[in-house]
C-alpha cells in the first residue's frame, strides 16, 4: 500500500517537471527519442564483403589459378588395379588368369549360376523380351516379369508387398534415404556396409554409430536420446528413429541379435531396417533369412532389403515389407524411379532360382554343414584367424599380428592368396576404399563356401591354406 | 497467358478438392483407401508427413493411370501391353487378362531399334548366356572381372575415340558412384538447372560445392566461372581445387542439346573439367551415331570425361565413363562400383558388344548406318509436322527426345488415355519432373518406327489435339529455314 502511494507519488512529480521543463529540453529529448527510434528500424550495417577488384587484377587471377589435375596419378603396382581376369563362366570350376581352380571366391552360395533350368528360363524370357527393357518402370518399363517377381518374393519372404530394383548396391542406397531426411535420427552398426554408408550420407540425417553387435552401447545412445527428446518434446514429436542393422555382416561375417534389437524397438519406438544380402537364402529352415532364423514376425521389422547377386545368382535387389512402407519408395526411391528397370531375363532367373529354393529346402540345411566343416578345418593356422559365424558362408580371414603398416598386410595376404591360386584354389582378398569407409576394417582374405563344394574340395582348401601361411608368414 | 490463368486455377481446384477430401477423410465421411500403419506401432512417431503426401494422394491418385503401364513384349516399335482396370478410381487396380496388341511405342527408350527379340544381337546374347550363365556373383575388384568385360571396354574406348573406358552395371549408379570419386571437398561443381537426378545426387554425395547455372545459359555459366576463380572458396577465400561443369548431351524433358563448342570453349578459357552425360545422345546423335561430341564436330579428347549409358540406344543396361587412361586407372581403383557393386550381367555385355559393332559397321553390314539415318529423318519429319499442326515443342530440331507442352492437369490425364484408346502409347509428365505449370507429354522417337507408324501417330495426335485443345503455338512456322544448334523454344506470346 504503502508502495503504490509512493508510486503514484513519483508519477504526480513527473508530470509536474515535464510541464516545468524548458523548452529545448523537450525539444533536444525529442530528436533523441526519434533518432533511437530510427536506429532501431533501420536495416543493419553491412561490412563490405567484396573488395573491389578491377578489371586486370580479375583478369591476372583467372590466369594465375592452377587446377590440381583431375586424378591423381595411381602407382602401376596399386593392388586394386590389377584385376583377375576370369575366362569363361565364374562358377565352381573358373578360370582365373589362365589357371584352372576351385572358386572360393564368388558369392556363388547355392550354386544357381550354373544350373540349368535358370538358364533355359532365362532364355525363353530372352527370346520373348529381347535383352533391355528400354525404360524406367513408371514410362513402359514395368513387364510382367518384374510384377510376377515382385509378387513371388513377397510370397516367399511372407510379406505384403516387395519392390524390384535393377541393381543390389542401389537398392539400400535409395531405400533409406526414402524415409530418412533431415532431422531424422539413424542408429547404425559401425560395421555396416559400404552401401548403407552411402544411403545414410544421400539422406542427410543425423547418423549415430554403435559399436558392432554391442546392445548396450546401443541402448546407451538410446537412452540419451530419451533424454534429449524430454528437452524438446515438439520437435522429438517429429524425428523420425531408425536402426539400420544387417542380417549377417559382410565385413565382419557375423549375426545381428535381432531378438534384442525388437525389444528396444518397443521400448524406445524406433523403427528398424534389416539388410539381409548375405542372409537371404542363407539362413533359416527354408531360406527366408535371419527372421526364421530366430522366428520372429517378420511383421516386427519395418524393412527388410537384400540383393539378388549372392544366393539367387542374379542381378537385382528387392526390398520387402508391409505396404504402407513399401509402396513410398514406388515415387520416391531415386534408384527405382529414375533408373532403366531389370532386364527381364535377369528377372526370369530370380524366378527360377527362387522356384529351386522353394523346391529344394534342404540345401540350406547341406550349405550350413559345409560351412561348419570349412570353419573347423581352418582353425589353428598359424598366423591367420578365422572372423565369422561357423555357419557364415563368408568368412574373413584374418592376419593374427598386423606387421606394421596397412600396405605390408595387403601385401603379405596377397602372397598367400598368390600361393592358394597357384595350386588350383581361387581366393581374393576383401576389397574396400580405404579413404572412404567409415570405420575400416582390417585386410582379409574373403573364403567362401558354396554347396557345390565337396568335402574334400573343402579339407584341401584347408590344407593349402595351412601351407600357405607356414610358407609365407614364417 | 490464357492458357498459364487456366493452368493454376485447375490446380487451384484440385488443391481445393484435395483438402476437401482430406477433411471428409479424417472425420470418417469417406473411406480412407490407403494403407495404414500397424496397431502396435501406432504411437510411432509417424513415417510420412501428412503435407508431403498430399500431392500423390490428391493430384496423383487420379491419373496414376498413365503411368507404370505393365507390357508384355518386346520394347520395340509395336508393344503388347496388359489391359488394366480399376474400380475404385485408381486406388487398385486388377487386370482383366486381356492383352492390347500392337500399341505404337512412343514412350520407351529404343532410339535405335536395337530392342528386338530376333536378330544378331539376340542370337550372340543367347550363346553367352548359355556358356557364361546370368549373374556375376563378385565384384569387380574382386572375382566379378571376366574377360568379356575387358573386351566391352576396349570396344567401347574405340567407338568413342578415346584411350580408355570403364563399364558398370547401371546407368544412374555410374553417376552417382563416380562424381564423389572424382571430386570432394574443396572443389566446385557447377551444374545444369536440368541436369538427371543422377547427377544431383553424384554431386550432393562427393562433398563438393554445388552452384547451379541457368539452362544451357553460356552468359550465366561463364559468370559462375569467373566469380568462382577470382573470390575463391566462399568464406576461407583459397583457391578452388578443381573445377567440373556438369552437362548433359540431350536434356531428357526437355529435349534441347546442349551448346557443347562454347561450354568448351569456357572450359579452356578458365582452365576447368567437363563432365558430358551422354544418356540420350549416344547414339542418338551424329552421323554415324556417336554422341554430341560427332555431332558437333569436335574432338573427344576435349572431353575430360564422357559417360553415358547403354539402356538407350543399345537395348541393353548400364553405363560407361571414357577418357584418358590416368582417368580410368584412377576409376578402377577408387570407384565405388568397382570396389563394392556386382559386376555387369554377361548376356546383357554381349548384347552391348553386337550392337556396338553394328553400329560401327563392323559386322559387315550397313545396318547400324542406315538406322542412325532413319532416326534423323524420323525425327526431322515428325517435328515438321507437329510444328505445321500448330503444337508447342519444346527442344533442339534434331534431338529425338519430343515434349509436346500440355500446361493444364486435367490434359495430362485426358492426353493418355484417349490416346490409348487410340492405340498409341506416349509418356505424359507433370509435378515433379517438370515445372509444375510446364507439364508434357513426350514421345521419344526410334528407328524401328516406319512413316507410316509416324503418319498413324500423327493423325492420331492431331486429332486428339483438336478435342482437347492442345494447339496452343500462335507462331506459324516457315518451312525451309535452317535453324542449327540454337534451343527454339517456342512459347506464348501476346499478340
Amino acid at each position: 500500500m504503502a508502495a503504490g502511494v509512493g508510486q503514484q507519488w513519483v508519477l504526480v512529480e513527473m508530470v509536474q517537471a515535464f510541464y516545468e521543463a524548458p523548452a529545448y529540453h523537450l525539444i533536444l529529448e525529442g530528436i533523441l527519442i526519434l533518432w533511437i527510434i530510427r536506429l532501431l528500424f533501420s536495416k543493419t550495417y553491412k561490412l563490405q564483403e567484396r573488395s573491389d577488384l578491377t578489371l586486370k587484377e580479375k583478369e591476372e587471377l583467372i590466369e594465375e589459378w592452377q587446377p590440381e589435375p583431375l586424378v591423381p596419378p595411381v602407382p602401376k603396382d596399386h593392388p586394386a588395379l590389377n584385376y583377375n581376369i576370369v575366362s569363361g563362366p565364374p562358377t565352381h570350376i573358373i578360370t582365373v588368369n589362365g589357371k584352372e581352380c576351385i572358386n572360393f571366391a564368388s558369392f556363388n552360395f547355392l550354386g544357381l549360376l550354373n544350373n540349368e533350368n535358370v538358364k533355359s528360363a532365362a532364355q525363353a524370357s530372352l527370346k520373348k523380351y529381347g535383352v533391355g527393357t528400354c525404360g524406367p518402370r513408371g514410362f513402359y518399363g514395368t513387364f510382367d516379369v518384374h510384377l510376377e517377381l515382385e509378387e513371388r518374393l513377397a510370397k516367399f519372404m511372407r510379406t505384403e508387398e516387395a519392390i524390384i530394383y535393377s541393381y543390389g548396391f542401389a537398392t539400400i542406397a535409395s531405400a533409406i534415404p526414402a524415409y530418412s531426411k533431415r532431422g531424422d535420427i539413424v542408429f547404425v552398426d559401425e560395421a555396416a556396409c559400404f552401401a548403407i554408408q552411402k544411403g545414410l550420407q544421400a539422406s542427410r540425417s543425423n547418423i549415430k554409430l554403435f559399436k558392432h553387435n554391442d546392445m548396450a552401447d546401443l541402448e546407451r545412445l538410446l537412452k540419451e536420446q530419451e533424454t534429449e527428446d524430454q528437452k524438446n518434446p515438439r520437435k522429438a514429436r517429429v524425428t523420425r528413429r531408425f536402426i539400420v542393422v544387417e542380417g549377417l555382416y559382410m565385413n565382419t561375417g557375423d549375426i545381428c541379435p535381432l531378438p534384442e534389437l525388437i525389444k528396444l524397438k518397443y521400448k524406445y519406438k524406433v523403427r528398424i531396417f534389416l539388410e539381409e544380402s548375405l542372409s537371404f537364402g542363407v539362413l533359416g529352415e527354408h531360406g527366408r533369412g535371419i527372421t526364421e532364423h530366430f522366428g520372429i514376425n517378420i511383421d516386427d521389422i519395418d524393412l527388410i532389403s537384400a540383393n539378388m547377386e549372392n544366393s539367387l545368382a542374379s542381378i537385382g535387389g528387392f526390398c520387402c515389407g508391409r505396404s504402407f512402407i513399401i509402396d513410398h519408395q514406388r515415387l520416391s526411391g531415386q534408384g527405382y524411379c529414375f533408373s532403366a528397370s531389370l532386364p527381364p531375363l535377369l528377372a526370369a532367373a530370380a524366378i527360377e532360382a527362387l522356384n529351386i529354393m522353394e523346391d529344394n529346402p534342404d540345401i540350406f540345411q547341406t550349405l550350413r554343414a559345409k560351412c561348419e566343416r570349412i570353419h573347423k578345418a581352418l582353425q589353428g593356422i598359424s598366423g591367420l584367424k578365422v572372423v565369422g559365424e561357423s555357419f557364415s558362408p563368408a568368412l574373413h580371414l584374418q592376419l593374427e599380428e598386423s606387421c606394421g603398416s596397412r600396405e605390408n598386410d595387403v601385401k603379405l595376404l596377397k602372397r598367400v592368396v598368390d600361393y592358394c591360386m597357384n595350386s588350383g584354389i581361387a581366393l581374393t582378398q576383401a576389397r574396400y576404399l580405404e579413404k572412404e569407409e567409415k570405420c575400416l576394417p582390417p585386410p582379409s582374405i574373403r573364403v567362401v563356401v558354396t554347396v557345390e563344394q565337396t568335402e574334400q574340395e573343402l579339407d584341401k582348401a584347408a590344407s593349402l591354406l595351412k601351407e600357405a601361411a607356414q610358407s609365407v608368414l614364417n | 497467358m490464357l492458357v498459364a490463368v487456366l493452368t493454376y486455377v485447375g490446380y487451384g481446384v484440385l488443391t481445393l478438392f484435395g483438402y476437401l477430401r482430406d477433411f471428409m477423410r479424417q472425420w470418417k465421411i469417406e473411406k480412407c483407401q490407403n494403407a495404414t500403419e500397424r496397431e502396435e506401432q501406432k504411437d510411432f512417431v509417424p513415417l510420412y508427413q501428412d503435407f508431403e503426401n498430399f500431392y500423390n494422394r490428391n493430384l496423383y491418385m487420379r491419373i496414376r493411370d498413365s503411368w507404370n503401364r505393365p507390357i508384355c513384349s518386346v520394347p520395340g516399335a509395336k508393344v503388347d501391353m496388359m489391359e488394366r482396370v480399376s474400380h475404385d478410381y485408381n486406388w487398385t487396380f486388377t487386370y482383366t487378362g486381356r492383352v492390347i496388341k500392337d500399341i505404337i511405342n512412343m514412350g520407351s527408350y529404343n532410339y535405335l531399334g536395337f530392342a528386338q527379340k530376333t536378330g544378331a544381337c539376340q542370337e550372340a546374347a543367347a550363346k553367352v548366356l548359355s556358356q557364361y550363365g546370368a549373374g556375376v556373383c563378385s565384384t569387380r575388384q574382386e572375382m566379378g572381372n571376366l574377360d568379356k568385360h575387358e573386351e566391352l571396354e576396349k570396344l567401347v574406348a574405340r567407338f568413342l575415340g578415346v584411350e580408355s573406358a570403364m563399364a558398370y552395371g547401371m546407368g544412374f549408379a555410374t553417376n552417382s558412384m563416380n562424381i564423389p570419386a572424382l571430386v570432394g571437398k574443396g572443389c566446385l561443381i557447377l551444374s545444369d538447372e536440368l541436369n538427371h537426378a543422377s547427377l544431383v545426387l553424384g554431386a550432393r554425395l562427393s562433398g563438393a560445392t554445388i552452384r547451379i547455372f541457368k539452362h544451357n545459359n553460356m552468359q550465366s555459366l561463364e559468370k559462375l566461372l569467373k566469380d568462382a576463380i577470382v573470390h575463391g572458396q566462399p568464406r576461407t577465400r583459397r583457391p578452388w581445387k578443381k573445377i567440373l561443369i556438369l552437362v548433359e548431351g540431350i536434356y531428357s524433358m526437355e529435349g534441347s542439346i546442349v551448346r557443347l563448342p562454347e561450354v568448351i570453349a569456357l572450359k579452356k578459357k578458365y582452365k576447368s573439367y567437363l563432365y558430358l552425360d551422354e544418356a540420350h545422345s549416344i547414339g542418338a546423335l551424329g552421323p554415324s551415331g556417336r554422341g554430341v561430341v560427332e555431332y558437333f564436330g569436335l574432338n573427344p579428347e576435349d572431353v575430360d570425361v564422357m559417360m553415358g549409358t547403354f539402356t538407350k540406344s543399345f537395348g541393353a543396361a548400364g553405363g560407361y565413363i571414357g577418357g584418358k587412361k590416368e582417368l580410368i586407372d584412377y576409376l578402377r581403383t577408387y570407384s565405388h562400383s568397382a570396389a563394392y557393386a556386382t559386376s555387369m550381367s554377361p548376356p546383357v555385355v554381349e548384347q552391348i558388344i553386337t550392337s556396338v559393332k553394328c553400329i560401327m559397321g563392323e559386322d559387315g553390314t550397313t545396318i547400324g548406318r542406315a538406322r542412325v539415318q532413319q532416326l534423323a529423318e524420323n525425327t526431322r519429319y515428325f517435328r515438321r509436322r507437329l510444328k505445321e499442326m500448330g503444337f508447342i515443342i519444346y527442344g533442339n530440331e534434331d534431338s529425338p527426345v519430343v515434349p509436346l507442352m500440355l500446361y493444364m492437369p486435367a490434359k495430362i490425364g485426358a492426353f493418355g488415355r484417349e490416346m490409348l484408346k487410340r492405340n498409341i502409347g506416349v509418356v505424359v509428365v507433370g509435378f515433379p519432373a517438370t515445372p509444375i505449370i510446364e507439364s508434357r507429354a513426350r514421345f521419344c522417337l526410334s528407328a524401328a518406327h516406319t512413316k507410316e507408324m509416324l503418319d498413324t501417330a500423327l493423325k492420331e495426335i492431331n486429332e486428339v489435339g483438336d478435342l482437347l485443345q492442345l494447339k496452343y503455338s500462335r507462331r506459324r512456322l516457315v518451312p525451309l529455314l535452317d535453324r542449327p544448334f540454337d534451343e527454339t523454344t517456342y512459347e506464348e506470346t501476346e499478340d
